[in-house]
């Protein structure tokens, strides 16, 4: 018995893998229709925050060159923009429901993700790490502000409730080549 | 009366042994719900970058993996030093992606066809110029919903 046992025990040590499948869960636009226009939708300058990362993995944000640990912040700085800066998105004021009530919001913030050809993989996923932490962190706040909760503890159509606050908007451009 | 034994050896009892299944068992057990069998043989190397904000993908049988890297040192020969692709158990090129994906979602479920997950398991290392064509590829394939592969980072 004892062997059959570990004969068992044995084989499946040698055919897995400790791995666990974790990842950073994204999601892609849907492809434009090869019959429909490429516009170039207008969006108003105090709404963009662009991120821009170089063959060097090196990173500018909105003009200015910046370190990797700075952009949590600046990104959730423009995401949320609290003090209605004339710089950052416009403030929308919205109605989520029950216990949140009306509530200033960016609803028409985004941020643009663009790299080059050259970029490290590691480096691009650096920086969609800060940016989806960002939103993270912001949802956190918002969790603890209205239910008393991490944003972790809440039921699904809380969850939802909050997402509507802070919906993740990150677009990404085609790659291009930047600073050959 | 009591007899005093002096001559007489005394044996150790024998250990006994009859539990010991149970605990090879429970090891068996323990190391069959932690682990995971291996999807394929490895024929790039790569190691997964580190991000802080990950999440566990959920059903396994929705998952669908692009494998991105080096090739191993068995295939260099062969392929060279180039950032390679793998699908399932072969080496392919980048226009192959959309109709392994088409064949994948069309193998599942109805109901699960929507909820595909395409893991990208690449080398941190790999230039981001590879990994656009594939996004692009999956865009044209509608799969949309992504995952990059990553290891915890405990700090910077």
């Amino acid at each position: 018995m004892a062997d059959i046992s570990f004969l068992l025990l044995i084989f499946f040590l040698v055919t897995t893998s400790m791995d666990v499948n974790q990842g950073l869960a994204r999601r892609l636009p849907a492809p434009i229709p090869p019959d429909q226009k490429i516009e170039d939708t207008d969006i108003n300058k105090r709404n963009l925050l662009v991120v821009k990362i170089n063959s060097a993995n090196q990173l500018m944000v909105q003009g200015q060159e910046i370190d990797i640990k700075q952009l949590r912040t600046k990104a959730k700085e423009f995401i949320s923009n609290v003090d209605d800066n004339p710089y950052l998105p416009k403030l929308f004021e919205d109605d989520f429901g029950a216990p949140i009530g009306t509530v200033k919001y960016t609803k028409e913030h985004v941020i643009s993700v663009q790299n080059d050809v050259d970029t490290q993989y590691q480096a691009y996923l650096n920086v969609q790490n800060e940016l989806v932490a960002a939103y993270n962190e912001l949802r956190d706040e918002c969790a603890h502000k209205y239910f008393h909760k991490s944003y972790n503890e809440l039921e699904e159509d809380q969850q939802k409730q909050i997402q509507k606050i802070y919906p993740q908007k990150i677009s990404e451009a085609e790659p291009k080549n930047y600073g050959n | 009366m009591a007899k005093i034994r002096r001559n007489e050896k005394r044996e150790m009892p024998a250990l006994n042994t009859s539990s010991l299944p149970d605990i090879i068992f429970m090891l068996l057990f323990f190391f069959m719900s932690v682990t995971s069998m291996k999807e394929v043989t490895y024929k790039v190397q790569f190691q997964n970058p580190q991000a802080t904000e990950l999440t566990k993908l959920e059903k396994k049988s929705l998952v669908r993996y692009i494998y991105v890297g080096t090739p191993t040192a068995e295939f260099r020969k062969q392929y060279g030093h180039e950032t390679r692709i793998q699908l399932d158990d072969a080496f392919a090129d980048k226009s192959e992606i959309g109709d392994y994906i088409v064949n994948e979602r069309s193998a599942m479920k109805e109901q699960d066809q929507g909820l595909m997950t395409v893991s990208i398991k690449a080398d941190k290392e790999t230039r981001m110029g590879v990994i656009a064509d594939i996004k692009q590829e999956l865009r044209r394939a509608y799969a949309l919903k992504i995952s990059y592969a990553a290891t915890q980072r405990t700090s910077y």
